[in-house]
């Protein structure tokens, strides 16, 4: 089973503004039951400020899914519109403490619903980019443009990510070569270049991905004490092209701090790396797959 | 571990008289069967023991046609693998699409070596079409490979009429029998069936130890090749102690197997007549007329399936579901898919599949807590609207 955060836990346990919202003034209907995800999110904006005074979900989905619909009604409320339009996918997973990698779709499902329901409040069509992209995966229905987008926002580099993200390409995998084209193209414009297969890339400091493994260790290794003082510690579980993925343990995990650490120590290794880099703490085992019902 | 297991088709418990009859051929009875000296004499005994209770619960005739392998995956691909190469001049397999991964995945293999394979349909209770099968049957045909139970819905295949045409048709027949073992009685000396697999952990015995049965006379090429172990058919020293364990669950599973089909279905069909009861929209899914006698697998509709599982983890309930979430696969369970199930219900499959080992009390509690779970997410969804789906269809855009 998935190993999800404490606080995907909580939010799924007890989800917060579920239910209708009678006097919603706008509504944002996403998802698709084919991939096993749907949500309509429900708001009410004050037309005289813009912001959203209150918001409420339902939700068809798994833990990760409905946990991601709480936060984002959380994150959302007493945003204005143009603040909550600004809410990106990574700040529902963030607001989580994280969501196992191949879980991130439900936090894209989530951004999405919200600009779908910003559209109906203000009377637009929203057209979901579907209309415009080209579409790519076909047992999904994600097309050219969404992928282009959620690449360049999170700074995706390989056809996995892109599945993690957005579901594209994960299920008959056909059009894994059209993710990679795309791939391409948006690589280039970061002045980077696609390396196919190539999971964990070679470093663009010269460095081999075990000496960066071992750079990225000896980082770790250096704040240990401190966290251990705290009563707390911090394990390195995978290294995936940029992100890097850690279990936070003891009086860490969970913690208040843990987001700040965290932080603290995104920064610190991106001064030793020279690279951008990105840290997800996740549960120990979280990484690995669960195989198909045995 | 407390709580209520009824997720026995994954796997189960060892039971303590198998683990007990393990133990010494870890310490005192270390010894290679192979080899010379007396460390090595009771073992070969205690293997060919072993060898002799699978044969019994198999109703084999003879028991040099039980080969131990490391699994029922090992089992599969030995089998499938070795009718192909011991017959060269055959080219096609014929299966069906609701194997387990371990066929089905060999089988999209095999495609691409240029094999052809044919998959069987299965109509909305899971079952084939004995008409279109009989149409595959070529002299092309090397193999068919049909599984006995499924193991999600528990649905039994026709096994012992298809070997009888596979032979009429000169093909050879493979039963991937890891769900039935253990369960349902079976007498393989009355059959056509050459091979047939069956794993350990499915009956009380350890994970890692297998059976492939392989019918005298039947052609054969080993998948590992080295020592002589079982007579050459699979080399690799024996793993002793977890054989020992398989010999001695077989012999419990023959004499709980009048239990298993009175007393473990009355308390399945329990389970599921009081779930159905007290919740609407859902569903058997499969053959609920012929399948084996421990599972049940239900479709709650309009609700997705880990999320009900992660409830019933929280009321110390074990199950398992088809839902593509708790996969990682992003697709739901494509036996679900082939029985032509909706997506809305699809997602929502449920899969209870108890052992002897659970209890009334056991039943009585998940009839108690399933109805709340399944409740209390409706009220989420945005296609359930009070007691039952909405009227006017949520139809969300595609994201
Ligand atoms: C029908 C079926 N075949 C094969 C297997 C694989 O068996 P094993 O895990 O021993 O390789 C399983 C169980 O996972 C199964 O249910």
């Amino acid at each position: 089973m998935w190993d999800y955060s404490e606080k995907v836990k909580e939010h799924f346990f007890q989800p917060r503004n579920a239910g209708t919202l009678d006097d919603a003034n706008g509504v944002g209907d996403v998802g698709s039951i084919s991939c096993g995800d749907a949500l309509r999110l429900m708001i009410k904006v004050d037309p005289a400020t813009d912001t959203i005074l209150d918001a409420r979900f339902q939700t068809f989905g798994c833990g990760s899914a409905i946990a991601s619909s709480s936060a984002l009604t959380e994150i959302v409320k007493g945003k204005t519109l143009d603040e909550a339009l600004k809410v990106t996918n990574q700040d529902i997973a963030d607001y989580l403490d994280g969501l196992p990698p191949e879980k991130m779709h439900c936090s894209v499902m989530g951004r999405e619903a919200l600009q779908a329901a910003v559209a109906n409040y203000r009377g637009e069509e929203w057209s979901d980019d579907h209309e415009e992209g080209q579409l790519i995966c076909k047992c999904f229905a994600v097309d050219a443009v969404m992928i282009e987008e959620t690449i360049r926002a999170n700074n995706l580099s390989t056809v996995q990510e892109v599945t993690n993200y957005t579901k594209a390409g994960g299920g008959c995998s056909s059009c894994h070569e059209g993710i990679e084209e795309i791939l391409v193209k948006v690589l280039a414009e970061r002045g980077e270049s696609f390396k196919p297969g190539a999971l964990p890339e070679a470093a663009p400091s010269g460095m081999t991905n075990l000496q960066r493994i071992k750079k990225i260790e000896a980082v770790l290794e250096s704040i240990r004490p401190q966290l251990k003082r705290d009563g707390g510690d911090i394990e390195l579980l995978d290294v995936d092209g940029k992100t890097i993925y850690v279990a936070m343990t003891g009086a860490c995990a969970g913690c208040q701090m843990e987001a700040l650490t965290l932080q603290g120590i995104q920064q610190k290794l991106m001064e030793e790396l020279k690279e951008f880099i990105k840290i997800v703490p996740t549960k120990a085992g979280a990484l690995s797959r669960a195989s198909c019902q045995p | 571990m407390e709580g209520i297991y009824f997720d026995n088709n994954a796997t189960t418990r060892v039971d303590e008289k198998v683990v007990e009859a393990m133990l010494p051929y870890f310490t005192e009875q270390f010894g290679n069967p192979s080899s010379m000296h007396s460390f090595g004499n009771k073992v070969g005994l205690a293997i060919k023991k072993a060898r002799m209770q699978v044969q019994e619960l198999l109703g084999a005739e003879h028991d040099s046609e039980i080969i131990f392998t490391s699994c029922g995956t090992e089992s599969d691909s030995t089998a499938i693998l070795s009718a192909l190469r011991a017959q060269p001049e055959r080219k096609e397999v014929i299966t069906t699409v609701v194997e387990h991964p371990a066929v089905l995945t060999l089988c999209a293999w095999l495609e691409k070596e240029g094999y052809k394979v044919h998959y069987l349909k299965v109509d909305g209770k899971g079952r084939v079409d004995m008409d279109e099968y009989k149409k595959l049957l070529t002299d092309q045909t090397a193999i068919v490979s049909v599984m006995w139970a499924n193991n999600e819905t528990g649905t039994f295949f026709p096994v012992v009429q298809m070997a009888e045409l596979a032979h009429a048709a000169g093909a050879m027949f493979h039963t991937d029998a890891v769900q039935a073992v253990g369960k349902v009685p079976i007498d393989l000396k009355s059959t056509k069936i050459d091979m047939l697999s069956l794993s350990g952990h499915k009956l009380h015995a350890p994970k890692g130890v297998g059976v492939l049965y392989l019918k005298r006379g039947t052609r054969f090429r080993p998948l590992l090749r080295g020592g002589h172990q079982e007579r050459g058919r699979r080399a690799g020293t024996e793993n002793t102690a977890s054989i020992v364990g398989l010999g001695q669950a077989a012999e419990m599973a023959m004499e709980a197997m009048a239990f298993e089909n009175s007393e473990v279905k009355r308390l399945r069909d329990k389970l599921e007549a009081g779930i159905l009861a007290k919740v609407p929209r859902a569903f058997v899914t499969g053959n609920p007329d012929d399948r084996l006698p421990n599972t049940c697998n239900i479709a709650f509709e309009f609700i997705e399936g880990e999320a009900i599982l992660l409830l019933l983890n929280k009321f110390g309930i074990a199950a398992s579901s088809g839902s593509a979430c708790t996969s990682g696969s992003l697709e739901p369970s494509h036996v679900m898919r082939a029985m032509g199930i909706p997506y809305t219900a699809a997602h929502g499959t449920v899969r209870f599949s108890l052992s002897r080992y659970n209890t009334e009390a056991e039943v009585d509690r998940v009839i108690a807590v399933v109805p709340e779970i399944i409740a209390q997410l409706r009220k989420l969804s945005p296609y359930w609207d009070g007691d039952g789906p909405k009227a006017d269809a949520f139809a969300p855009t595609y994201a």
